[in-house]
């Protein structure tokens, strides 16, 4: 099974390269742009073949290293 | 008095860390990652560097090779530890110190001398330092210290705050600020005050003919405290 998670910066924690990426992003003529913020994004394939079980696996993996709960959030996407 | 350096691959201040504990009349030992039992020690030292290529995040993998679970014994036990740059990482990583290293505010790898105001002299690291005001020298690209609210509050009602980035009369300001530190953060305590975690070198300031000497008394005092 293949479980998909997707990692954000908190709201209140300061992200200078989401800022340029921004910057970047209206100077090439993209307009209308509010804020960016970057993430990390990773597929974790695993041998299990339960979805459920799979998914508390992975969440496990975030909260112990994966993700820093200090400073990030963790979001599990999908499961195939 | 027993010193241990740590050495995970991509450390790169291990050996002059190594240098600075001699100098000042440790008998050091270069422990490797994946050593299990740690030597005997009355300090032990996660040096600056590059752990794992920053990898995922900076000192997030170090943090949990099979050395550091004899480091959280010891340091929860009292033992001393003191993590410089990427050593810093590492102890808020593994949980030992709180709050986290960010990428500098402004994108920018930073490395010059810089002045650090010591905060608080009630602890073996800083005890009978004469100088308010050190100079250091930092080196980093993630070295602007974070936390959430709550944690500062509590940081700051522990007197847990080490050192701020000041100028060399000592004023803490945003001007002085290298790398968007919240509250000038150079460095940290736990709340035992056994577990120190900064960026700035100490070890590269212990020769006068190459830079100064500030870091000499930084070790001279720590070893004496450790006696």
């Amino acid at each position: 099974m293949k479980v998909s998670v997707v990692i954000t910066l908190k709201k209140d924690v300061l992200d200078p390269q989401g800022k340029v990426i921004h910057q970047t992003l209206d100077g090439m003529g993209f307009d209308n742009i509010n804020e960016v913020r970057q993430g990390k994004y990773f597929e974790i394939i695993t041998k299990e073949s339960d979805k459920k079980k799979a998914e508390e696996k992975v969440e496990d993996m975030c909260k112990k290293l994966l993700a820093n709960l200090v400073i990030e959030n963790y979001k599990i996407i999908g499961s195939q | 008095m027993n010193s241990s350096v740590i050495t995970f691959p991509g450390s790169n201040c291990d050996r002059d860390m190594d240098v600075a504990l001699k100098k000042f009349g440790f008998k050091n030992k270069m422990v490797w990652h994946n050593d299990i039992e740690l030597p005997k020690s009355d300090l032990v030292v996660l040096p600056g560097g590059f752990s794992y290529g920053d990898y995922l995040r900076c000192g997030s993998i170090a943090s949990k090779s099979k050395i550091m679970q004899s480091i959280i014994n010891f340091a929860k036990g009292g033992g001393k530890v003191m993590g410089i740059c990427n050593g810093f990482q590492i102890l808020v990583e593994s949980g030992l110190l709180p709050g986290v290293l960010l990428r500098n505010k402004y994108l920018e790898f930073i490395c010059k001398n810089i002045f650090v105001k010591v905060n608080n002299k009630n602890n073996l690291y800083f005890k009978d330092i004469k100088k308010n005001i050190l100079e250091f020298h930092i080196a980093h690209n993630e070295g602007s210290y974070f936390c959430s609210k709550e944690q500062i509050k509590e940081i700051d009602d522990n007197n847990q705050i080490a050192l701020c980035y000041s100028d060399k009369d000592g004023n803490i300001d945003e001007k002085n600020n290298p790398n968007g530190s919240i509250k000038n953060i150079a460095g940290i305590f736990n709340k035992e005050k056994n577990i120190l975690g900064m960026m700035p070198h100490p070890e590269r300031m212990i020769d006068s003919a190459l830079s100064g000497e500030d870091g000499s008394i930084f070790f001279k005092n720590l070893i004496n405290n450790l006696k």
